[in-house]
């Protein structure tokens, strides 16, 4: 691994309303700010085992993620090194065959973990709403959440981060937060529902 | 109670019921539940996809040029194949050619997609389904260092003091309590054949795996932009040619880049040739008495073809499609995704509904409905919120039943190499002969492709070739793309149609993919510039499927029927069997697990 380089990593499937959260946040801070070289920026969507060589890549990293800590919905959360497992060891880190414990132990067996893990985090209020965008008061905890994450790579890493000059985005236009959102359909035109199983005791809207 | 499917298979559901649900080391949510004799012989397999789909919908409306963003994030791993089959349902309906270049980056980026799939597939998921990591400790390094001279001669890291330093790594992370990746496995189950010797072997290569995977991917990055997420477009590729210029970030394709790519689609080429081939054909050689799992392969096969090896002309694709019927490898179906008697998708037994009266009637995917309705059958056991047990003869799952010409039929890289074997693929038909010997001579036995093919262990060598078959082609594309370039053609693109003013009022398209599942369409309607309907039919919606109204059994079904289990309560044979088709579920399904538990649970009634 490198000696210094950061991943900022933000991660969830923005197909389902609040579980988008952490690509949200990521994209704003892609959007706005400029930061240096060794400060990689990274939307990892629904990838699990596939994020791997990014985070051996990286000394630290900060993930971006709405996760179920059983607190009042749109709660912002922050969690450090060994309370980070844990927590996201409740649940997959995606869709994937890989929970993210799974990938921190495959990242120490090659002996190549990072040093340091933080991880912002937003407790969802609304996961089933298939095609929907982030629940009101979720949405209200990106600015916050993007402000925990400068504040952690300033006081943490030193890292300073400067506002964009130049328009070179990472998210594609059309499920950039306002395009995906605004473009939605009709709910007569387009079920939202998921399965009432697996739905079954996740935290309501 | 016995019932004679049309499709040749007996079911008996007098026996025992075990439940596997999530079944693990997937994508997306799965659960089977089969019923085993008194001998723990599986006599009935069920199918069910746990959650449901519903990208289609939130695509209507939307800009058709936009489609391929959306179906990137179905899924996490199939993200550029999804893309691609949309820019081609696209292209195809608004009847857009795109430049040359542009289809030789598209070719390399499905292929390295393709190998890197499958790479991490055998390591990752499928691996320890064969492979006892516990048992590797136990291993003689010097015992496995002959072993890799023997099958892999020339992958360099061989010498008995590499090994020992791998077993010496694993040794320190299992004492360390850290099972973590290994923990939910059942190490002691007989149904594990391999000495320790060749456990020591491919958990070494696990985890040179992952060096090579990561490497790879960086091919997406310089032609897609990004990766994770590549950018695709409609009409072409969205990155620029200057071969001359520098290499600032976001700046044009340059030599350099391309001198780059082509050393990572060597790299790919040597660890394929070198490491997975041969250890697949290790590892099978220590289960030539386990010739299971075989079930629709054997039958009824399918893929819509890729590979084209002159842009445009469909016969040249290099691994063909079409369709096998009832084992007859001497006549192949050509197939027609336009054709609405062809392609058709059922849901009888799926939580689905086509309205009154259409309950049993199969529909073309143009004219493709996706409306959700949950009921469970009469003899389900359980609630709404927690089944205990599926009933079958009811709704039973949220995947639709795909049949070709009402046929169930397998897809997926064993389909493909039957059909390119039956059709006389040169390459194919050389790597298929020469591994079987290998394994032939490894194993003592002489079995030959119609008998070793359709089974677990073939499906499994199938992708392993397929993903060194990819590798000799993208290697050959990449030639082609410079000599293309160097012929002064720059271009990319093509946008003379990007404007929809330029469209027709109404238009439909299909595009597809040789994904690395198995074949994947998709179909587009295109009404005024937007989207009127698209529907998706993903190989694991053709493998993993319910039944038709007929009583056809899928893929999955049929593949475990007739296993025996050495251990009921340890679903050892039934993942193995439902990993060597690499489900992937995600497209049907969302994203949080319940409770988060990495284990299989199972439940034996």
């Amino acid at each position: 691994m490198d000696d210094d380089r950061i991943l900022v990593l933000g991660i969830g499937n923005i197909l389902w309303a609040d579980e988008g959260f952490g690509v949200r946040v990521i994209e704003a801070l892609d959007e706005r700010y400029e930061l240096p070289g060794h400060v990689s920026v990274l939307d990892g969507g629904t990838q699990g085992l596939y994020l791997l060589p990014h985070l051996e890549d990286a000394a630290a990293v900060i993930i971006v993620d709405a996760i179920d800590y059983g607190l009042p919905p749109a709660t912002l959360k922050l969690l450090r090194d060994d309370e980070v497992p844990a927590v996201l060891g409740t649940r997959k880190v995606s869709l994937h065959q890989t929970g993210f414990q799974e990938i921190l132990a495959l990242l120490r067996l090659r002996e190549r973990a990072p040093r340091q893990l933080l991880v912002v985090g937003v407790q969802p209020e609304r996961l089933d709403d298939y095609g929907g965008g982030l629940t009101p008061a979720v949405a209200a905890q990106v600015e916050p959440a993007l402000a925990a994450v400068l504040r952690l790579l300033a006081e943490e890493f030193g890292v300073v981060a400067t506002p964009r000059r130049s328009r070179e985005r990472f998210t594609a236009p059309a499920i950039s937060r306002q395009d995906y959102e605004t473009g939605r359909p009709s709910a007569q035109a387009a079920c939202r529902v998921g399965d009432a199983r697996v739905l079954a005791g996740r935290p309501r809207g | 109670m016995t019932i004679q499917t049309p499709n040749g298979f007996t079911l008996d559901t007098s026996g025992k019921r075990i439940v596997v649900d999530p079944v693990t080391r997937i994508e997306g949510h799965m659960r089977c539940e089969v019923n085993v004799d008194s001998d723990n012989v599986i006599r009935n397999a069920v199918s069910t996809g746990t959650m449901w789909r519903g990208l289609e919908v939130i695509l209507k409306g939307r800009d058709p040029r936009d489609a391929w963003a959306f179906v990137e994030r179905i899924c996490g791993v199939c993200t550029g194949c999804h893309a691609l089959a949309s820019v081609r349902a696209v292209e195809d309906a608004l009847q857009i050619k795109i430049p040359n270049n542009a289809f030789l980056i598209r070719e390399i980026m499905a292929k390295v997609l393709q190998w890197h799939d499958h790479v991490v597939h055998f390591y990752h998921l499928h691996a320890l389904d064969w492979v006892n990591p516990i048992n590797a400790l136990k291993a003689d390094p010097k015992a496995t260092s002959q072993l890799q001279q023997m099958v892999g001669p020339d992958h360099p890291n061989s010498s008995p003091g590499y090994f020992r330093d791998v077993q010496n790594r694993l040794k320190k992370f299992v004492e360390s309590g850290q099972l973590g990746l290994f923990k939910n496995g059942y190490w002691d189950n007989p149904a594990y054949k391999l000495p320790p010797e060749a456990d020591l072997m491919a958990v070494t290569h696990y985890l040179e795996a992952l060096d090579f995977q990561k490497e790879i991917v960086k091919v997406h990055t310089i032609f897609g932009g990004k990766n994770p997420h590549p950018n695709y477009m409609v009409g072409g590729v969205p990155c620029a040619i200057n071969i001359d210029g520098d290499m600032a970030a976001g700046a044009p394709l340059n030599m350099e880049r391309l001198n780059f790519v082509k050393l990572k689609l060597q790299e790919a080429f040597e660890f394929s040739k070198n490491v997975y081939v041969p250890d697949v054909i290790a590892i099978a050689s220590f289960y030539k008495g386990w010739l299971y799992g075989g079930g629709l392969s054997g039958l009824n096969v399918m893929d819509y073809g890729d590979y084209e090896a002159i842009q445009g002309q469909k016969s040249t694709d290099r691994l063909p499609g079409g369709v096998i019927l009832n084992g007859n490898w001497a006549e192949v179906h050509p197939i027609d995704p336009r054709d609405p008697e062809q392609v058709q998708e059922f849901v009888t037994h799926s939580w689905y509904t086509y309205g009154d009266g259409d309950a049993d009637k199969g529909l073309h995917p143009w004219d493709g409905v996706t409306e959700p309705q949950y009921k469970l059958g009469p003899d389900a056991k359980g609630t709404r919120t927690d089944i205990q047990q599926i009933d079958e003869n009811a709704k039973y799952s949220w995947i639709k039943a795909p049949r070709w010409k009402g046929n169930a039929v397998e897809v997926g890289p064993l389909a493909r190499y039957i059909l390119a074997y039956a059709q006389g693929v040169d390459y194919v038909k050389g790597q298929v002969d020469d591994s079987l010997g290998r394994f032939n001579a490894l194993a003592g036995t002489s079995f030959t492709p119609k008998q070793a093919l359709p089974t677990t262990i073939g499906r499994t060598l199938a992708r392993a070739l397929e993903a060194h078959y990819c590798a000799e082609m993208m290697l050959g594309d990449f030639d082609n793309l410079i000599a293309n370039i160097k012929a002064g053609d720059r271009s990319t693109a093509n946008v003379e149609k990007w404007d929809p003013a330029t469209w027709p009022k109404e238009a439909r398209g299909v595009g597809t993919v040789a994904a690395p599942r198995g074949g994947l369409g998709h179909w587009i309607k295109i009404k005024d510039g937007r989207i009127e309907n698209y529907q998706c039919v993903v190989p694991t919606t053709w493998n993993g499927g319910p039944r038709d109204p007929k009583g056809n059994i899928g893929a999955f079904e049929a593949s475990l029927m007739n296993t025996p289990m050495e251990r009921p309560e340890e679903p050892v044979e039934i993942l193995r069997t439902l990993h060597s088709f690499d489900p992937c579920l995600a497209c049907s399904t969302h994203v949080i697990s319940p409770d988060g538990e990495e284990m299989a649970r199972v439940t034996v009634r």
